[in-house]
C-alpha cells in the first residue's frame, strides 16, 4: 500500500523496497546514497514511522502503509513540511532532502512541537553532505508552526 | 498604480541602464531581487521529487552494468575468466580488457595516458571488467561469477615513506610525480631578522568527497549518437572527455545533466564508468544504467590527498612577518592527479611576507587518484599557517586577530599584482567585532581558570582562495517571449549552490521582470550554451556577468524595435516600468510587449558572452571564520558551540542561498577537522579499511552548532566584473578546520598539529599530558 493506492509487484526474495520503489514502481524521490543504511537518503513512512527503505526488503513491505515523498503532495501543492524546506533553503544539492523531509514527518507526527535537541536526533539518521543541516533545523521549526495552522 | 496583466515587470523597480553597444555593462549601485532572501527557482522540483537526478534516469529496455574491480592495491591481473559470468540469468555483455572495443582504449590522468582496462592494477578498486544484466542484482552476481586472479604485487600506502629507498616503484620512473618550487625575497636573511622563529610539522588526513548522489549514468545509443545522463559539474566537460576516448565527434556525445546530487569537485570529470557503461549500451543496443556503489566512490572518484607540511616563520615582537618557509609532501595516489595541487598558494598569498620560500612533493602510492576537493590544497595549508599565527601570536604575546590584522598584504604577493578588491581585513576586524571576540577570549579565559573539566576555548583563522575570479569561455542566450516571460539558456550546471537561482535573479534585476516568469534550461550539451564545469567558486563571477551581457543584448534589441513603432532613435530610448520611452518626450512612450516587431518575431533573442578579467589585477575572494567550543577533558568530547564566517565575496546576489553556502562549508570544514580520514591499512594489505559511512564519519545534524553566522563583508568590486561578484563555495571551507584547532589549543593548551582531531585523537594527547 504505497502512497494511498494498492501496488501488487512480484518481486525476488532479496529486492530491497528501495529497489522496487525506485527502479519497478518509478517512485524516484526515494533517493539512494548508501544500501546499507547509513544516510537516510532512502527513508520512508513505514506505517508512519521513518525507516530505511535499503535495509527493508521489499517482501516485508506486504500490507504495510508506505508513505514516500511523492506521497506528501497534495496534487501539484507542496505539503507543509515540504513547503518549510522551500522557505528555509533547507538543501542544497537536494538529493538528501527526500529523506529529511520524510524524517521531520515521521518526527512531527509523533512530537508535534519538538524542541531543537528533538529536531537534531531527528534528523540524526541522515546525512547531509553539503552541510545544510542549520536550514533544515530550521524548516522543522516552520514546519512544526505550520502544522498547528 | 495601473492594474496591468502583461507578465511583463511593472510595479517599483527601475532598470538598469541599457549601455550603448560596445559599451560596458556599470556597476549597480542598487538592486532590487539581487542580494535578497529569495527562495530557488527550482526548490519545488527539488522538495517535492519532481527533480529527476541521472540515477533516476529510467528508459525503455534498460538494463543495469556493474564493474569488477581489483580488491589489490597493487597487482597484476594474471586471469580474466568471464565464461561462466557470461552464462548468468539476465547477462546481457561482459567487458574485459581484451573486448576489442575496449582494447583500444586509453584513459587519461594529468599527463599520463594508459590502457582503458589495465592487466597492471596501481590501486584497489581500479577497474578490470564491467557486466550488464536485465537488473542491477543479475549485474553484481555476474561480477562476483568472473573469475579473476592477481599477481600480488609490493605497495605503497604511506605517502611520506613513497620516495624512500626500500619501496616498490609504482612506475617506471620512480614514485616521484613532480616537485614544485617557488621563492621569493630571502628566508635565510628573513630569520635572521625575526624576533621569534617557530617551526612545526603538521599533519592532514585524505578526505574523501563521498557526495550524497552517487557517481554514475545512463547510456543510450541511437546510432553513432550517444547521450548521457551523467551526475557531474559539467556536461561539456564529460562531453570533451567522452568523444576523446571514444574518438567521436563532439556533436555526437550530448550530455544531460539537470540535476546533480553533489560533487565537491570529484564530478568535475567523468570516470572510466562512463566510458563503461556507453560500451555496454553500445554492444547490448538497449540503455545501460551504470551507478557506482558507495564502496566504490571511496575508492575511485578521487579525494583530497593527505599532506605531510613543515612550516618554519618568523615574526618579530610588532608581529611582522619576517620569514615564511614551507615544505609539503602529498600524494597524488596512483597516477598524477595533483597531489600537492596549490598547496602552498596560503603561504605565498594570505599575509604580507617579504621572504617565502615554498616547496612541495607529489608522490605516488598505491590508492585511487586525486581529484580536486573544494579548495583544492588550501585546507591543508591552512591547517599548518593558522595554527602556525597562533602560536607565533602566543609567543609575542599579541592577540591573534591582531597579529593578522598586522600582516595584510597590498598586492597579491602569489602573482605580484594587485587585487580588485582584497576585503580580508574588513573579514577580519567586521567578523572579530560580530562575534564578540575580546569578549569571548576573556569569558573562555576565566571560565577556565574555575577549575572545571569542561574548558572552553575560541578560536580563528582567514584565507584566501586562489581563483574565485571567474572568467571567459560562457555563452549564454536569454529569449524574451512576446508576452514578456523570459527564457534563460546555460550551459551551467546548478551542483546545488543555487546557480539556477541566482541567474534568475541577475536576469530580473537587468530586465526588470519578475523572476518566477524565467524559465531556465541548463546543463545539456545538445541545448544549452557552453560553459565550463561548476568548480573553483568560479560559476558566479564567470556566468552572472554573462546573464547581464545577454539581458542587455535583449533590451539593445528591443530599443531597436520600438525606435522603429516609435519613430524615434533607439540611443533616445529608455526603459520605465513595463515601457519603453522617449529621453526627451515622455509622452512617447511604448509598453514593451506592445513593440510591434515583438509581436511579430514573437521572440527576442539575446546572446551574453564573457569579456576578460582585468588584465593586470588579481580577483579572489578572503574570508575570516571564528568559532567557539567546549572540550571535556575527562572523556575528550568535543562541542562546537557558534560559528561565525566573514566573507569576502563581492556581491552577494541571494541571501538564503549564500548563507547556506557559508554554513555548508563551515560543516565541511568541521569534517576535515574532526572526523574524517580515510584509513588504509598501511601495514599489512594496503587495502582501505574504511569504505562506508559507518566507518568513515561526515558531520551529522549532531556534530554541527546550531549556532552559526553568516557576516557577507561587501566592499564593492566594480573591476572584478559587471555583476561585482567573487566565488564563496571555497573559501567558506578553508579556515574552519584551523579555526576549531586553535580554539582546541586554548582550551587544552594542546597543539594538535595532526588532521582530524577526534575524540579519540583528543583522549590520546590528555593521557599523554596525564602521564607527563
Amino acid at each position: 500500500h504505497i502512497n494511498g493506492a494498492d501496488r501488487a509487484v512480484l518481486v525476488e526474495p532479496r529486492w530491497t523496497l528501495l529497489y522496487v520503489l525506485r527502479e519497478v514502481i518509478g517512485l524516484t524521490g526515494t533517493k539512494e546514497g548508501c544500501s546499507r543504511g547509513e544516510c537516510g537518503a532512502c527513508t520512508v513512512l513505514f506505517d508512519g514511522i521513518p525507516r530505511y527503505a535499503c535495509m527493508t526488503l521489499a517482501v516485508e513491505a506486504q500490507g504495510c502503509n508506505i508513505t514516500t515523498l511523492e506521497g506528501l503532495m497534495q496534487g501539484e501543492e507542496l505539503g507543509p513540511v515540504q513547503t518549510a524546506f522551500l522557505e528555509e533553503d533547507a538543501f542544497q544539492c537536494g538529493y538528501c532532502t527526500p529523506g529529511q523531509i520524510m524524517s521531520v514527518h515521521g518526527l512531527l507526527e509523533k512530537t508535534p512541537q519538538p524542541s531543537m535537541d528533538d529536531i537534531r536526533v531527528g534528523v540524526s539518521g541522515n546525512l547531509c553532505r553539503c552541510g545544510a543541516y542549520n536550514h533544515i533545523f530550521r524548516a522543522a521549526r516552520n514546519a512544526a508552526q505550520r502544522k498547528i495552522k | 498604480m495601473a492594474e496591468n496583466n502583461s507578465i511583463y515587470y511593472t510595479e517599483g523597480l527601475s532598470i538598469p541602464e541599457t549601455p550603448a553597444p560596445g559599451e560596458e555593462p556599470g556597476f549597480w549601485k542598487q538592486t532590487h531581487v539581487v542580494g535578497k532572501r529569495i527562495p530557488r527557482v527550482d526548490a519545488y522540483e527539488r522538495v517535492s521529487g519532481a527533480a529527476v537526478y541521472p540515477s533516476d534516469i529510467t528508459l525503455p529496455n534498460m538494463i543495469y552494468g556493474a564493474i569488477l574491480r581489483c580488491p589489490h592495491p597493487h597487482a597484476n591481473l594474471t586471469k580474466l575468466d568471464v565464461s561462466r559470468a557470461k552464462k548468468m540469468p539476465g547477462v546481457r555483455a561482459v567487458i574485459t580488457g581484451q573486448t576489442p572495443e575496449a582494447k583500444k582504449l586509453k584513459w587519461q590522468y594529468n599527463g599520463y595516458s594508459g590502457p582503458l582496462l589495465d592487466t597492471r592494477c596501481r590501486f584497489e578498486g581500479e577497474a578490470v571488467a564491467a557486466v550488464a544484466a536485465d537488473t542491477h542484482y543479475q549485474a553484481w552476481d555476474a561480477v562476483r561469477a568472473i573469475d579473476a586472479a592477481y599477481e600480488v604485487l609490493p605497495f605503497v600506502a604511506d605517502h611520506s615513506k613513497s620516495l624512500s629507498e626500500d619501496v616498490p616503484d609504482i612506475h617506471e620512473n620512480g614514485n616521484l610525480v613532480e616537485m614544485d618550487e617557488y621563492a621569493r625575497g630571502d628566508v635565510a636573511r628573513g630569520f635572521d631578522a625575526a624576533e621569534v622563529v617557530l617551526e612545526n610539522t603538521y599533519e592532514t588526513q585524505c578526505e574523501l568527497h563521498t557526495p550524497m548522489e552517487l557517481h554514475g549514468c545512463v547510456a543510450s545509443w541511437d546510432k553513432d549518437r550517444l547521450t548521457l545522463w551523467e551526475s557531474t559539474q559539467g556536461v561539456y566537460a564529460v562531453q570533451s572527455e567522452i568523444s576523446d576516448v571514444l574518438g567521436m565527434p563532439l556533436s555526437k556525445v550530448r550530455v544531460i545533466g539537470h540535476y546533480m546530487g553533489g560533487g565537491f569537485g570529484s564530478k568535475l570529470k567523468p570516470g572510466k564508468y562512463t566510458v563503461l557503461a556507453a560500451l555496454l549500451a553500445r554492444q547490448t543496443g538497449r540503455p545501460v544504467k551504470l551507478i557506482l556503489t558507495r564502496e566504490e566512490t571511496y575508492m575511485c572518484v578521487g579525494n583530497r590527498p593527505a599532506s605531510t607540511m613543515q612550516l618554519k616563520a618568523g615574526v618579530k615582537k610588532d608581529g611582522t612577518l619576517t620569514a615564511c618557509d614551507f615544505t609539503c609532501t602529498g600524494p597524488s595516489g596512483a597516477y598524477p592527479a595533483g597531489g600537492t595541487a596549490l598547496v602552498d598558494w596560503q603561504i605565498r598569498d594570505l599575509y604580507a611576507c617579504d621572504n617565502v620560500r615554498c616547496s612541495s612533493e607529489d608522490v605516488y602510492i598505491n590508492a585511487g587518484p586525486a581529484r580536486p576537493f573544494r579548495a583544492p590544497g588550501h585546507p591543508q595549508a591552512s591547517w599548518a599557517l593558522e595554527q602556525m599565527m597562533d602560536d607565533l601570536a602566543h609567543k609575542i604575546g599579541m592577540d591573534p586577530v591582531a597579529l593578522r590584522l598586522k600582516n595584510i598584504p597590498d598586492i597579491s604577493q602569489g602573482r605580484n599584482r594587485p587585487y580588485t578588491s582584497n576585503g580580508l581585513k574588513a573579514c577580519i576586524e567586521k567578523g572579530a567585532e560580530q562575534f564578540g571576540w575580546e569578549k569571548a577570549v576573556k569569558q573562555a579565559r576565566a571560565h577556565n581558570h574555575t577549575g572545571t573539566h569542561i574548558k572552553r576555548g575560541v578560536g580563528m583563522g582567514s584565507c584566501v582562495w586562489f581563483v574565485g575570479g571567474g572568467g571567459p569561455p560562457s555563452t549564454v542566450i536569454i529569449k524574451l517571449f512576446r508576452d514578456g516571460s523570459v527564457n534563460l539558456n546555460m550551459g551551467a550546471s546548478d551542483i546545488g549552490t543555487g546557480t539556477k537561482t541566482v541567474m534568475a535573479l541577475v536576469a530580473a534585476e537587468e530586465l526588470g521582470v519578475k523572476p518566477e516568469v524565467i524559465q531556465i534550461e541548463h546543463a545539456d550539451t545538445e541545448t544549452t550554451q557552453y560553459a565550463t564545469p561548476s568548480g573553483g567558486s568560479k560559476t558566479v563571477p564567470t556566468e552572472s556577468p554573462t546573464v547581464r551581457n545577454a539581458a542587455i543584448a535583449v533590451k539593445r534589441q528591443l530599443l531597436e524595435m520600438a525606435s522603429e513603432d516609435l519613430n524615434i532613435p533607439a540611443e533616445d530610448l529608455a526603459y520605465e516600468g513595463d515601457e519603453i520611452i522617449s529621453r526627451k518626450d515622455k509622452n512617447k512612450r511604448i509598453q514593451v510587449t506592445g513593440v510591434s516587431r515583438l509581436k511579430k518575431r514573437g521572440v527576442v533573442v539575446g546572446v551574453g558572452y564573457r569579456g576578460p578579467n582585468p588584465a593586470d589585477k588579481s580577483v579572489n575572494p578572503f574570508a575570516a571564520q571564528f568559532c567557539e567550543l567546549e572540550v571535556n577533558t575527562k572523556t575528550g568530547e568535543m562541542q562546537i558551540l557558534r560559528f561565525l564566517s566573514a566573507n569576502d565575496s563581492g556581491r552577494v546576489l541571494d541571501r538564503l542561498t549564500y548563507d547556506n553556502q557559508v554554513f555548508g562549508g563551515i560543516v565541511m570544514g568541521i569534517g576535515f577537522g574532526m572526523t574524517e580520514f580515510r584509513q588504509l591499512d598501511v601495514r599489512q594489505t594496503g587495502r582501505l579499511c574504511n569504505r562506508n559511512w559507518h566507518d568513515y564519519k561526515l558531520p551529522t545534524a549532531l556534530d554541527v552548532p546550531v549556532d552559526m553566522e553568516s557576516l557577507p563583508i561587501e566592499i564593492g568590486d566594480p573591476e572584478a566584473n559587471s555583476t561585482g561578484t567573487k566565488g564563496l563555495g571555497e573559501p567558506v571551507t578553508i579556515p574552519t578546520a584551523a579555526a576549531i584547532a586553535n580554539a582546541l589549543f586554548m582550551a587544552t593548551g594542546i597543539r594538535f598539529t595532526r588532521a582530524p582531531v577526534t575524540p579519540i585523537e583528543m583522549r590520546r594527547h590528555l593521557t599523554a599530558i596525564k602521564e607527563g
